[in-house]
């Protein structure tokens, strides 16, 4: 029984090897692409719009409102990062309505590797907004006492966020497969719904946290 | 193992350049052309406002007008209406005057009428009566009226007044004229020479005394000298009996 898609490797040369993560990535990347690509193609700037343009308005708007919401001050700089983070989990959690797919969030290796943007972006958007000092003395607070907690904080953070998103998106994909195995009619598409909800719960609450980090990191020096 | 150090590389390196292609093809534009639309709406509700402004001033230009118009109409209106009510006073006016003159000349008419008329019946009673009294006493008397009546007046001459006498010397003093006797009808030489005897008796003096016709004296016989008169004629008794006739009138009136 497979674990995660990145079992299934395509080609491999030494340490190089092109897996179904990478592959199954790559394709959501072209979705996500390709789709923005063909509507913002021709964008109106008129009071009546095309549908299309007017969905993913809605959806970057949606995305900078919450941004907002957790105490971002100008969620426009940072909506590239945060904003790509909750659109690559919700589309791979998504995508699972389709029957050969498999999600690449649901190996650890990409959470990991979304985990670690996050943990390497929010000490330069902290260093962006105030400095390289005024970034390191945070770790120092309240008390210099407290700096080997914070460091281990930092770390700790990063790896609950990689494996709270890979169990999620395991799982989905996990018991999936044992239902179809048990059970093979109709339950599974009931799972299959509740794991389009948790999917999308999740890539919220990636998103949000790493948000909340990223505020915290620019914003503790004012607070 | 459960990570795969390549993987999360490549993912890494992957989710970097999604970050720049969403970058590039969605947020930007998108909110280029959100940034666009919010602008040229503010825009067009500036406009709009500008425009709303612009069309209250012309409504209450308009409505300026407009209540300007309709005082003006009152106006004429009021003054319209005072000029043909003082139109009316003034053709009522005319009318009223014009009715009184109408009246008043009628009324004069009408008055000269009666007075002619009583004239002429005054005349023509007198005529009458004088052809009645002339009858009556050429029937009666067995002489004309005419020396009848110049005997009554050579009468009233002998029974005159001494004043009355003063003034009638000094009217023959004041111009050396003779004096006059008009009378309506051609005196007989009886009744003048009996006049002019009366005269001559009446002021003791030696004069000339003329004759001559007035027709207007109805039945009378005049003495004249300068200006002072004596007279008898029946239109004194008729003057008498007018008189009284219109007193008449006047109380059954």
């Amino acid at each position: 029984m497979r674990l995660s898609p990145d079992e299934v490797i395509f080609w491999q040369n030494g340490f190089f090897k092109l897996n179904a993560t990478i592959v199954w990535t790559w394709v959501l990347m072209l979705i996500l692409v390709l789709g923005s690509r063909l509507v913002t193609r021709r964008l109106s700037s008129a009071v009546h719009i095309p549908r299309w343009q007017n969905m993913l308005e809605i959806i970057v708007l949606g995305i900078l409102q919450q941004l907002r919401e957790v105490g971002l001050k100008h969620p426009e700089k940072h909506i590239g990062f945060l904003g790509t983070l909750f659109l690559f989990i919700a589309m791979a959690a998504l995508c699972t309505v389709f029957p050969i797919y498999e999600p690449p969030t649901g190996s650890l290796s990409t959470t990991a590797a979304l985990a670690i943007a996050v943990f390497i972006a929010s000490p330069l958007f902290g260093i962006r907004e105030q400095g390289l000092v005024g970034y390191l003395k945070t770790y120092l607070e309240p008390t210099p006492l407290m700096l080997p907690f914070n460091l281990i904080g930092e770390v700790s953070r990063t790896l609950a966020m990689a494996i709270r998103l890979f169990g999620n998106m395991m799982s989905g994909t996990m018991i999936l497969a044992i239902l179809l195995a048990i059970t093979p009619l109709i339950f599974p598409i009931v799972m299959s719904l509740l794991g389009l909800l948790t999917g999308m719960v999740q890539a919220y609450i990636f998103s949000i946290i790493s948000t909340v980090y990223i505020a915290a990191a620019m914003q503790s020096s004012e607070g | 193992m459960l990570i795969d150090w390549f993987t999360v590389i490549a993912q890494v390196i992957n989710f970097l350049i999604l970050v720049y292609l969403l970058k590039r093809f969605l947020y930007k534009p998108i909110l280029n052309a959100i940034d666009e639309r919010d602008k040229r709406i503010a825009l067009q509700l500036t406009e709009a406002e500008a425009k709303k402004e612009e069309a209250q001033n012309e409504y209450l230009k308009f409505q300026q007008l407009n209540d300007e118009i309709a005082k003006q109409k009152n106006d004429l209106l009021a003054a319209a209406e005072k000029n043909a009510a003082a139109e009316r006073q003034h053709l009522l006016q005319n009318a009223r005057k014009e009715y009184d003159l109408l009246r008043s000349s009628l009324q004069e008419s009408l008055q000269n009428e009666q007075a002619n008329l009583r004239h002429d019946l005054k005349s023509r009673a007198q005529q009458e009566v004088f052809e009645i009294v002339r009858k009556v006493l050429s029937d009666l008397a067995g002489s004309n009226l005419e020396m009848q009546i110049a005997q009554v007046f050579v009468q009233k001459l002998q029974a005159i007044g001494p004043e009355e006498k003063a003034r009638l010397m000094s009217a023959l003093h004041a111009n050396g004229h003779p004096f006059m006797v008009r009378s309506a009808f051609e005196l007989d030489g009886v009744s003048k020479a009996a006049l002019e005897k009366a005269v001559k008796d009446l002021l003791g003096l030696d004069l000339q005394v003329k004759f001559g016709l007035a027709p207007e004296e109805v039945g009378g016989i005049e003495l004249s000298a300068n200006g002072f008169k004596i007279t008898w004629t029946i239109a004194d008794y008729l003057d008498s009996l007018e008189k009284r006739i219109s007193e008449l009138q006047q109380i059954r009136g």
